[in-house]
């Protein structure tokens, strides 16, 4: 089966446990104002790959992803294309490779519940814990990524919270409270990252010629993130 | 023979021959645990390694040289003790009569000489010019004997760095002879050995080894005097830890002050050491502190030893280095790890005394080690950007398991091998001069076989590769006459006598070649095979530059397809070199090293097909050409993996530089990435990787104001610098390379 792979990082360590291959599918149907990878929006764009292809590659770094690392599909929204990346994740798990999904949460259909049979863990991007925030900075419902931390909570599936704290919208005590106590209703969240707001990726909108909606916003202090992570 | 000084250890066969590894097995205590046993810094340590700081902050004020005696050359006994503050220090010897003071050594060449002293405004005084108006240097025999085409491929810098001006190094002398058996005991066995030969013919070969052994023993005659001047008699085997490291030192500074060889390393002590620091725990005369306080003094002895280089020295190994590699760490042939405790003291003088290039901490990494010593490591670079990693699990087969690594990445069985250093030649100089026919378009000189310029408005991967060739079988042929003569003069005139005669008579020589410029020739032919390269015309016809349309596969992607060229390549090179016969029967290997000389070759070469600029730097070693890796560190680090240990026995650098946050997001998940990414690097069967962990703002920033940084230290190619001692050119060289980076 063919995908649309917007670009390959051999070496990732902030998406999963230990050393992965990181993969980022092209497309997404959501349009967050402190998205840092743009040019994944457009489901046009992209290379063609097949699962094999990927695989193949991903067997090359097998070395060096020791007994925690291993593959993670990001994105883009990986479960646009969720048929696709579950025959991706069937072929690493026959090569004994991790598998991490790292997404939105954003929908949950059939092919979305056969990806997550075969995926050993979940970044979910819990963006903000107010419904209004959601609906306005992301384009759909926080019920909708409740339903699927439900959904894996129900598959027992490991899951890693994770938020990007951005000043004056989300990097305060009570969000992060609330952030809290999802991760405490659900037994399969084993951890919780607050990721600070970063506008390196300024350069990429402007060569894209479109608005960083948040660009306006200050990156955040780094004592105030460490900070929220204390109350996790 | 047993000897009082031996008590409580096993003994072995090393008692009835010289055999420092026998020793090392039957005696050692691996160690499994952590770091958490280690000292810090005494009060006296801290207090002396103050002054030093002070002396070196002087240095940089006098400009890099803090002093020359021009009057006195360098000898083992020529120089009074020299002290840092001697009622303090534990572990005594200088090369001077004061820290940081040069000698100078004429023996490889007094031209050198002469310009080094000028450069920091000396000149060599009458006495020395006197006492070498009648004697011949290293230097004068290299010149006497150089064929035309020699000088010439020298001067058009396609072969350079020859040691043919000064003292060759590479050579590790088995310095821990001195404290295990005493000189004398050394003496005698030299002795037996020259008394054997006097039953062989006495041709060529046994002459000169009859001379070389008598040198050897007059001059460890000499090491002894050079110990009672400061106090110590080291006819007989050390006593105790303190003597044992003192005498290895006393033995290591005999060998810096007879030879000023580019690398001068240390070898593999850190072991050696912790069998006496442990029988002293044991017998209550050591404490962790006081041993820990014994390592210290020990390398900051090492951290002052200096020698006198000229500014175009420093062009191709920047940052004044001396190449005081020691191997730490690596497993034992009966699958016990030789990582104790001394080896965690050792990369602990890194925080003891603070982050430094040298010595040259050189750890040998097994995915075998035990995982407290792993991580410790991954820590220290971390920390320190201090050490660099080669791969025991792709040595030890070939060397056993008592090697040690001479410069950067040559290894060679202690006091058993020895190597014939010989620089590198300049392949995508090279691949130019070939395809316009045996004209180099920098120097303006004709070399080489005389051919047609290649026409055509689009270059042929087949027609260039068969005119490659050619190229590479006559540079070959060359380069190994050149080093034949470079080797010959220098057992000749500069002979390394304290060096050799504490290696095994009966020795076994490599000789060294080295290539440069390998990414970019990888990628040019890559250009060449799958995208269009039109060439560019001057006025003579010659071609100076290309125009390249289209993409094509770029060394450092993981993409067999140009990586596999790049192997090839160096498979070719040596398979060539290997046609002609060496000096002294020494065994052909090759190296992908370039120390910081990658900028002075890219300087001295034309546009290349990969659309590197005329005189662009070239990448360091066997790294990919900057900034076109295009999936990340791990693809890049699998395109080096895949260059062959055994077509390259003499080494494959690999300098890696990551950012903190690339290399995870907490402290312990940076130390557990890096060394995931250390197992599954030497896995791939690489062999050498350099470690830098730091952003490319803080370059800038020590490149902006070096005062502030007087002690950031970074891992080139194969060893460690202060970055301020390197070159402008050299230092935005570094800040231009590929900084992995977090997404």
């Amino acid at each position: 089966m063919i995908g649309k792979v917007h670009s390959l990082q051999s070496l990732g360590t902030v998406d999963g446990p230990g050393v992965r291959f990181v993969v980022f599918m092209q497309g997404c149907p959501l349009r967050c104002g402190c998205c840092h990878n743009p040019d994944t929006w457009d489901f046009s764009g992209g290379t063609e790959y097949t699962a094999q292809e990927i695989v193949r590659k991903a067997v090359r770094f097998k070395e060096y992803f020791g007994e925690k690392g291993g593959v993670t599909v990001s994105g883009g929204e990986p479960l646009l294309q969720a048929e696709f990346v579950k025959e991706l994740f069937e072929l690493c798990r026959n090569e004994g490779i991790n598998t991490c999904l790292d997404t939105s949460g954003c929908m949950l259909d059939d092919a979305v519940e056969e990806l997550l049979k075969v995926t050993d863990r979940v970044l979910l991007d819990v963006k903000y814990t107010d419904a209004e925030d959601y609906r306005r900075h992301v384009g759909c419902e926080l019920s909708q990524v409740l339903d699927f931390l439900d959904y894996l909570d129900g598959q027992g599936i490991p899951t890693t919270l994770r938020q990007v704290i951005i000043p004056t919208l989300n990097d305060n005590e009570d969000n992060v409270l609330k952030l809290k106590e999802i991760a405490d209703a659900h037994k399969c969240v084993d951890g919780v990252e607050l990721l600070p707001f970063r506008k390196i990726c300024q350069t990429k909108y402007s060569e894209m010629g479109i608005e960083f909606k948040f660009g306006r916003l200050p990156e955040p202090d780094p004592e105030k993130t460490a900070f929220l992570q204390e109350l996790l | 023979m047993e000897h009082k000084n031996w008590n409580g250890f096993n003994g072995g066969s090393w008692l009835n021959e010289i055999n420092v590894r026998d020793f090392i097995q039957l005696n050692y205590a691996e160690y499994k645990g952590d770091g958490a046993f280690l000292s810090g810094a005494t009060y006296r340590t801290r207090a002396m390694m103050k002054k030093v700081e002070a002396l070196f902050q002087l240095e940089r004020q006098f400009g890099g040289v803090l002093d020359i005696d021009t009057a006195t050359v360098a000898s083992l006994t020529s120089f009074s003790p020299g002290y840092i503050d001697k009622d303090n220090e534990i572990i005594v010897g200088m090369q001077t009569n004061r820290p940081l003071k040069r000698s100078v050594n004429p023996f490889g060449g007094m031209r050198m000489v002469r310009q080094a002293c000028e450069a920091y405004g000396y000149k060599l005084s009458r006495k020395v010019e006197e006492e070498f108006r009648f004697r011949t240097t290293h230097n004068d025999g290299v010149f006497r004997a150089y064929t035309d085409e020699m000088r010439q491929a020298r001067k058009c810098h396609v072969i350079t760095g020859l040691p043919d001006a000064y003292g060759r190094g590479r050579i590790i002398g088995d310095y821990r002879r001195v404290a295990l058996y005493g000189v004398d005991r050394l003496i005698e066995e030299k002795k037996k050995d020259k008394q054997l030969l006097s039953n062989k013919p006495f041709n060529t070969e046994n002459i000169r080894q009859d001379e070389e052994l008598y040198q050897q023993i007059a001059f460890l005659g000499y090491l002894k005097e050079m110990a009672e001047m400061y106090g110590f008699d080291i006819s007989q085997p050390a006593e105790n830890a303190r003597e044992a490291i003192q005498w290895t030192y006393f033995a290591y500074l005999g060998a810096i002050k007879e030879q000023n060889g580019a690398a001068m390393s240390l070898g593999r002590v850190s072991t050696f050491f912790d069998i006496y620091i442990e029988r002293d725990i044991k017998n209550g005369i050591l404490t962790e502190a006081t041993a820990q306080e014994l390592m210290d003094d020990f390398v900051m002895k090492l951290r002052i030893a200096r020698h006198l280089r000229t500014p175009e020295y420093n062009e191709l190994f920047g940052g004044d280095p001396m190449w005081i590699t020691e191997a730490v760490g690596g497993m034992g042939e009966d699958g016990r790890t030789l990582v104790t405790k001394s080896s965690f003291r050792m990369l602990n003088t890194l925080y003891t005394l603070g982050s430094s290039p040298e010595p040259n901490l050189t750890v040998l990494w097994s995915n075998a080690l035990p995982e407290g010593f792993k991580k410790f490591c991954a820590k220290v670079s971390s920390d320190t950007d201090s050490i660099q990693y080669e791969n025991d699990d792709v040595m030890r087969p070939i060397y056993g398991d008592d090697y040690a690594i001479a410069c950067c990445v040559s290894a060679m069985k202690v006091g058993k091998q020895m190597q014939f250093f010989g620089a590198r030649c300049n392949l995508a100089k090279l691949l130019l001069i070939a395809i316009n026919g045996g004209y180099d378009t920098t120097s303006g000189i004709h070399i080489g076989p005389q051919m047609p310029v290649l026409t055509g408005d689009k270059l042929d991967y087949d027609t260039v590769m068969d005119r490659y060739n050619i190229y590479i079988e006559w540079l070959s042929k060359l380069y190994v006459n050149t080093m034949n003569i470079i080797h010959y003069m220098h057992d000749k005139y500069a002979y390394e006598k304290i060096q050799m005669a504490l290696h095994d008579t009966d020795v076994e020589r490599f000789m060294a070649f080295g290539i440069a410029g390998l990414s970019v020739v990888a990628d040019s032919l890559s250009a060449i095979k799958y995208a269009e390269v039109k060439p560019i015309f001057d006025d003579n016809g010659f071609i100076v530059d290309f125009d390249t349309v289209g993409d094509f596969p770029k060394y450092g992607n993981d993409d067999d397809r140009v990586d596999l060229i790049a192997k090839e390549m160096t498979h070719k090179v040596i398979t060539e070199l290997r046609k002609t016969p060496t000096y002294r029967h020494a065994i052909h290997t090759l190296s992908v090293l370039t120390i910081t000389s990658n900028v002075m070759y890219g300087r001295n070469t034309g546009a290349t097909p990969d659309g590197r600029k005329a005189a662009a730097p070239f990448a360091p070693g066997a790294n990919p050409m900057h900034n076109r890796e295009e999936n990340g560190a791990l693809a890049s680090l699998n395109s080096v993996a895949k260059l062959s240990y055994d077509d390259c026995r003499d080494g494959i650098s690999n300098t890696f530089s990551i950012t903190p946050e690339a290399l995870g997001k907490t402290d312990d998940e940076r130390v557990d990435n890096l060394v995931s990414i250390l197992d599954g690097y030497f896995a791939k069967k690489a062999h050498h990787i350099n470690v830098n962990v730091l952003n490319r703002e803080t370059l800038m920033k020590a490149y902006e104001d070096p005062e502030a940084y007087p002690n950031l230290t970074i891992r080139v190619s194969g060893y460690a610098v202060n970055f301020h001692k390197l070159s402008r050119e050299q230092q935005r060289e570094v800040i231009s390379r590929t900084f992995h980076v977090a997404l």
